[in-house]
């Protein structure tokens, strides 16, 4: 077990090793310095000279590598171009927008994925199953900032029931509250939510109709069980194991899906936050958001990969 | 057991039986239909739209759908129709160019590494297996912001990054059929008579794992409609004036409240191609796969 986790954990700090040498790399492969790409093309050669030396651009590649890693796990890191503040900050910041709406909506992923799919799988073949794969297929097919724009067309143009976009704050002193934030997010979660929900309903479906062929269900059925008490108690846990791993996986779904419906919100993240350093060339912001951004992803594998074995028992067996 | 389901090299083609079955496929029947009617709107568009899509006729601005313009104008007077055929052409060049580098790289490290594994040199697929795991790190919508900070927006751009995060899932599931390929005896005979690891992928493991490589072109492309929408709403895909679905759905977003319907038409122009290439690629997965049928 213990060797498991730390060949998991291994796995994990060489995959974010990796991950910011090819980051660096290809802001380093950039043509022309990256002190010209941020002026543009009519700055002067001294502007040029003095940006790079504020950037450190002057030292050889690996020492500045080293510098930006090393910053990076000590939290100090380099400041923003143009909003001339640690990027360290601005994450911190950005964070408290981005982090719940990716809870929020994963958490609505999986109730609304594991509900269907399960309704899907005790109704097979019948009409609530055609039915949602039907919707599933759809929502498959709905791009996440569509939907957006539709949530925001029912309920803030026609119903007026929230507004269009923005975010007040967490708190009272920014305007805004635990629950007008939530009720902020809320939109945005269930747009991000829709198209992974309607691949995990799908995913879910499939996978319990497998474990419903195998021979234990067959005789739990025989015991007198009926269809949804078998499901519920036999082949649910059963068939978690392919549905996390397609959570997982979508999670990297949910946090690109950010960079989109924050815009379509205007939600101050995470996400927001990096299409505005791209418009601003803040090649400092875009690097180390992309690599946070990343690093979430790996992350979020690597849990996954350790809740199987809190899943499986086979696997506990396996890995002890 | 997958290899004794693979088609074999003597009857891989398309036989009568495979149509006969398709047209009775009603989610391959209706995908089809589908994707038929997106390549029609790019290529109808490529000569005659209803009105020029381009041309700014202010007086005419924000109207209904009439009989004169079917689906109304914009902010600008521009026919949403017109706008709606010509951005098809966007949609699809990303798909094809996106999916055809993907395919093409990927394939070829796919088939690389399960040939070098069969001759005894595990350590190549190893390290190229690997690199494919490394890049599941980066989505293609990450990609696709790393390299517009870099290169700056485009449609080259776009293509480029959503063709780069398509070699791995191409060369993934190349190099799982391959390796099954490897093993079955017509290849070993093949081997024992002196075929070249280069003829034997040529002629033997490739018409062996098309169907799977098919089926994921079909998904891929819908996969890249979607990011290629995505970044043209952000700006940073297609450029104007080339009218893209994207960018259509970012102009409308500020007019929602005088022109709600402005923002329905593009979105559900990307949501019928991509249902349509899903529901193909479902389809093709039953038609070309027997075993995957059986397994649902």
């Amino acid at each position: 077990m213990l060797w498991f986790v730390v060949k998991r954990l291994a796995g994990f700090v060489a995959t974010l090793a990796v991950a910011s040498v090819v980051v660096f790399a290809v802001l380093e492969l950039l043509p022309g310095s990256a002190a010209e790409v941020i002026l543009g093309e009519t700055a002067t050669p001294e502007a040029v000279a003095a940006l790079q030396a504020q950037l450190g651009l002057d030292q050889p590649a690996p020492t500045r590598y080293l510098q930006w890693v090393g910053g990076l796990l000590q939290g100090d890191t380099a400041r923003s171009i143009s909003y001339d503040t640690p990027t360290s900050q601005l994450l911190a910041e950005r964070l408290r927008v981005t982090l719940p709406l990716a809870v929020m909506a994963m958490l609505l992923t999986v109730v609304l994925a594991l509900g269907l799919g399960i309704y899907a799988a005790a109704r097979h073949h019948r009409l609530g199953d055609v039915g949602v794969m039907t919707i599933s297929q759809l929502g498959i097919a709905i791009p996440n900032f569509w939907f957006a724009i539709l949530l925001i067309l029912l309920f803030s143009v026609q119903l007026q029931w929230v507004s269009a976009g923005g975010f007040p704050g967490w708190t009272a002193d920014e305007g805004g509250g635990l629950w007008p934030g939530l009720k902020a997010l809320l939109l945005p979660a269930l747009s991000l939510a829709l198209v992974q929900a309607a691949i995990l309903a799908r995913m879910t479906r499939s996978a319990l109709l497998d474990v419903m062929r195998e021979d234990h269900v067959r005789t739990a059925r025989a015991k007198g069980l009926s269809r949804r008490q078998a499901l519920l108690r036999h082949v649910l846990r059963n068939a978690l194991i392919p549905v996390l791993t397609m959570a997982g996986l979508q999670f990297a779904n949910l946090i690109t899906g950010t960079i989109v419906v924050e815009n379509v919100f205007v939600l101050p993240g995470v996400g927001r936050l990096i299409f505005q350093a791209v418009s601003n060339r803040d090649l400092v912001v875009v690097r180390d958001v992309v690599m946070l951004l990343a690093a979430l992803v790996v992350l979020v594998n690597l849990l996954v990969d350790l809740l199987y074995v809190v899943v499986d028992p086979r696997l506990r067996r396996a890995a002890a | 057991m997958t290899a004794g389901l693979l088609v074999t090299p003597g009857n891989s083609g398309p036989g009568s039986g495979v149509w006969a079955r398709a047209r009775r496929h009603p989610s391959f029947v209706v995908g089809s239909v589908l994707t038929a009617l997106l390549v029609a709107a790019a290529a109808l568009s490529l000569f005659w739209t209803p009105w020029p899509p381009t041309e700014i006729n202010i007086p005419h601005k924000l109207q209904s759908p009439s009989a004169a313009h079917w689906l109304g104008t914009d902010a600008l007077g521009r026919d949403v129709l017109s706008l709606l055929l010509v951005g098809a052409q966007s949609s699809i060049v990303v798909g094809v160019i996106a999916v055809g580098l993907g395919a093409g790289l990927g394939v070829t490290l796919g088939c690389l590494a399960a040939a070098q594994r069969a001759n005894g040199r595990g350590w190549v697929d190893e390290i190229l297996m690997r690199c494919a795991d490394f890049t599941f790190a980066f989505p293609a919508l990450l990609s696709a912001i790393l390299l517009t900070a870099i290169y700056g927006p485009g449609l080259l751009t776009s293509i480029v990054a959503i063709g780069i995060f398509n070699v791995p899932v191409f060369a993934r599931i190349a190099r799982g059929a391959a390796v099954a390929v490897w093993t079955r005896d017509y290849v070993t005979a093949a081997r024992a008579a002196g075929l070249s690891p280069w003829r034997i992928t040529r002629w033997h493991v490739l018409p062996n794992i098309a169907s799977p490589l098919i089926v994921q072109a079909t998904i891929s492309f819908a996969t890249a409609i979607l990011a290629e929408a995505a970044l043209s709403y952000l700006g940073l895909g297609t450029q104007p004036p080339q009218p893209s679905w994207g960018r259509l759905l970012n102009d409308a977003q500020s007019l929602m409240f005088q022109a709600p319907m402005l923002a329905v038409w593009p979105g559900a122009a990307i949501m019928l191609s991509v249902l349509g290439l899903n529901l193909m690629g479902d389809g093709l997965r039953d038609l070309l796969d027997p075993k995957l049928n059986r397994q649902r």
